[in-house]
């Protein structure tokens, strides 16, 4: 028998009580927890694969769907623009890499991604296995990508037109594995590299045969490819630049002399986060008042409880227990709720980012697999544990004014 | 050992308490019988040194605990008093074993398992030691309590009203339990009461 166990007896013995405030402070810290995580991660996820470009040019449109199709890989392109007037940036003093990306087809919900050596090189994908794309429907692919499918060396498949697995098969020509990647952790990791031509082979091909079909449905992505041009096209360019003077000069260039736009990721990627800030605040802001109320919640519960345990409380004083004693018991009770209520909330928040991971990996293949405590969740315990203890610590002061004789007489 | 000397006490200018001379020596019994409102429980509680006389003192063991700080009054209370109320009350969220412990916890003493057990067996309740308090009834639970009563071996056993709520037949069974008990491990028992059954059963009688 110790104080531990008569607080745990206490606890069980007003079960439902003890099950509500742990199950707010549950709810409270498991929202902030997994808002944590989310934030963390994505924030991570999203500033990994901006670093090191410094613009993205492409069709004119919405700049931040231009980033999120061109560097993300997660939005539907802004459409095409020409190659020449990609090219034509190199020539530019300011910049010191172009780097083409062409989209429109994927394999199995994989994006096909066409470009060139440089765009693995900027992530510092390393070839684990085989060799990188070189001819005309070649592929080198992500380790997830090879992971996911079971594809291997010399493994050949027809891509599908569009950006999910639905879009219609390009049945002739089949692209070959040749290379696969090493894990990075950024966006090559899912997608299939192969050359701009392979792109070019493949859509001449489908173009000439599917014609007519295109030019009834302008909403079709290949409508955007204006297939009439012999001019060859790109979707988007990644530009880094020599120095910090061409992000002042060149985007407005860009925007007012030819036909592409030109988004900064930084900026772009700050309005969104400063978009979903608003709604992560609101979260933040509703978990901290649902603990606010598990405090509350503690502390009328060991209230209640204590006025209906004046007179066990005097007759342990008469036994000879001390009111710090005492004091300390009822203590513990408040911060046996929170320890409760924290580990459960942080568990519960692991469980919610596991099954958002699993619908963020359906959806973009992306994957937030973190689940390590954070810094700030050791924050969040301390910030539980002194909402238990000042909740419990208001109603327990009573046992300092409690009369013993009094108490025992009455009843 | 007991002794109480012109023990005075006052709730408040019209409710004044001067209290008979009390003296009840090892293994000896004392019954002290009075009418409502004269002051039973108070002398009790001073008794037990839960309230502090006006004046007056009182010795448990030989030693005059009147002058001693509320910290050291505590531990003698908890050492040497074992008391036993009007109705029983328990820590609720406890077990029956549990609560005879307590008094072996608080006073800082080991939690003797077999004597609880043995009380239990002698007081006739050993079948319900893990069961909660309040699944007892009213005989059983002032049982529980005089076993509670006698965990820390105490010099002196005070028990207040211990049988008004019992029938006769329980009546019967807990008084005499209580004096074999404290006879047993050689303490003084105070009985205050209202009960006429008990008159009988005590020599050494005290009207308030």
């Amino acid at each position: 028998m110790n104080l531990l166990k008569i607080s745990t007896a206490n606890l069980k013995e007003k079960k439902l009580n003890s099950f509500l405030s742990a199950l707010l402070l549950t709810l409270g810290i498991g929202m902030i927890s997994l808002l944590l995580l989310l934030n963390k991660q994505l924030d991570e996820q999203f500033r990994r694969n901006i670093r090191g470009i410094d613009m993205v040019v492409g069709a004119k449109g919405s700049p931040l769907q231009l980033i999120l199709s061109s560097i993300y890989q997660i939005d539907a392109p802004t459409g095409n623009v020409p190659l020449s007037e990609v090219n034509a940036l190199k020539k530019n003093p300011f910049i010191k890499n172009v780097i083409p990306l062409s989209m429109g087809d994927n394999y199995q919900g994989f994006r096909i991604v066409g470009t060139t050596s440089k765009y693995p090189d900027h992530f510092q994908a390393k070839i684990s296995s085989g060799k990188l794309f070189d001819q005309s429907m070649e592929v080198t692919m992500g380790s997830k990508v090879a992971n996911t499918l079971g594809l291997k060396l010399g493994d050949t498949f027809a891509s599908s037109h569009g950006l999910d697995a639905a879009g219609d098969k390009h049945g002739e020509k089949k692209y070959k594995v040749v290379g696969i990647f090493e894990a990075t952790g950024s966006v090559v990791d899912q997608l299939i590299l192969t050359s701009l031509s392979s792109v070019w082979d493949i859509h001449e091909h489908t173009e000439d045969q599917n014609k007519e079909a295109v030019e009834e449905n302008p909403e079709h992505p290949e409508s955007m490819a204006e297939p009439h041009e012999d001019e060859k096209q790109v979707t988007s360019a990644l530009i880094q630049f020599r120095n910090p003077m061409g992000l002042i000069m060149i985007p407005r260039q860009i925007n007012e002399n030819t036909s592409m736009q030109a988004a900064l990721p930084s900026i772009e990627i700050n309005r969104l986060f400063s978009l979903l800030g608003i709604g992560i605040e609101t979260l933040r802001g509703l978990a901290i008042i649902i603990i606010v109320i598990a405090g509350v919640s503690v502390f009328i519960s060991l209230y209640n409880s204590l006025k209906e345990r004046k007179y066990e409380m005097a007759l342990m004083l008469s036994m000879g227990a001390t009111r710090t004693k005492l004091f300390f018991m009822l203590l513990m009770e408040g911060i046996m709720l929170s320890i409760i209520g924290y580990v459960t909330g942080i568990i519960f928040s692991r469980i919610g980012l596991f099954i958002f991971s699993k619908a963020a990996e359906q959806d973009f293949h992306y994957s937030l697999k973190e689940f390590s405590l954070l810094p700030e969740e050791i924050y969040l315990f301390i910030a539980a544990l002194v909402i238990g203890l000042l909740a419990a610590a208001l109603p327990s002061l009573g046992i300092y004014k409690l009369n013993i004789s009094r108490t025992l007489a009455e009843e | 050992m007991i002794v109480s000397k012109n023990l005075q006490f006052s709730y408040s200018s019209q409710k004044h308490f001067h209290f008979p001379d009390i003296s009840c020596g090892n293994k000896e019994t004392l019954l002290i019988l009075g009418q409502s409102g004269k002051g039973k429980t108070t002398l009790l509680h001073l008794l037990a040194l839960l309230l502090r006389p006006e004046s007056g003192e009182i010795f448990i063991a030989e030693n005059n605990v009147t002058t001693l700080t509320s910290s050291q009054i505590t531990n003698v209370r908890a050492k040497n008093i074992g008391i036993i109320y009007q109705r029983a009350h328990f820590a609720g969220s406890l077990s029956v074993m549990d609560n005879i412990l307590l008094p072996n916890y608080f006073a800082g003493q080991k939690q003797d398992k077999e004597k609880a057990q043995y009380l239990a067996e002698q007081l006739g309740f050993a079948d319900h030691l893990a069961k909660k308090t309040n699944q007892l009834s009213q005989g059983e639970q002032q049982r529980v309590s005089i076993a509670r009563s006698l965990m820390n071996n105490p010099n002196v056993i005070l028990a207040d009203e211990p049988t008004s709520s019992l029938d006769d037949n329980n009546c019967q069974k807990v008084i005499e339990l209580l004096k074999k008990q404290s006879a047993l491990i050689g303490a003084s028992l105070v009985v205050v009461t209202h009960d006429q059954r008990l008159k009988d059963e005590f020599s050494n009688q005290v009207f308030l």
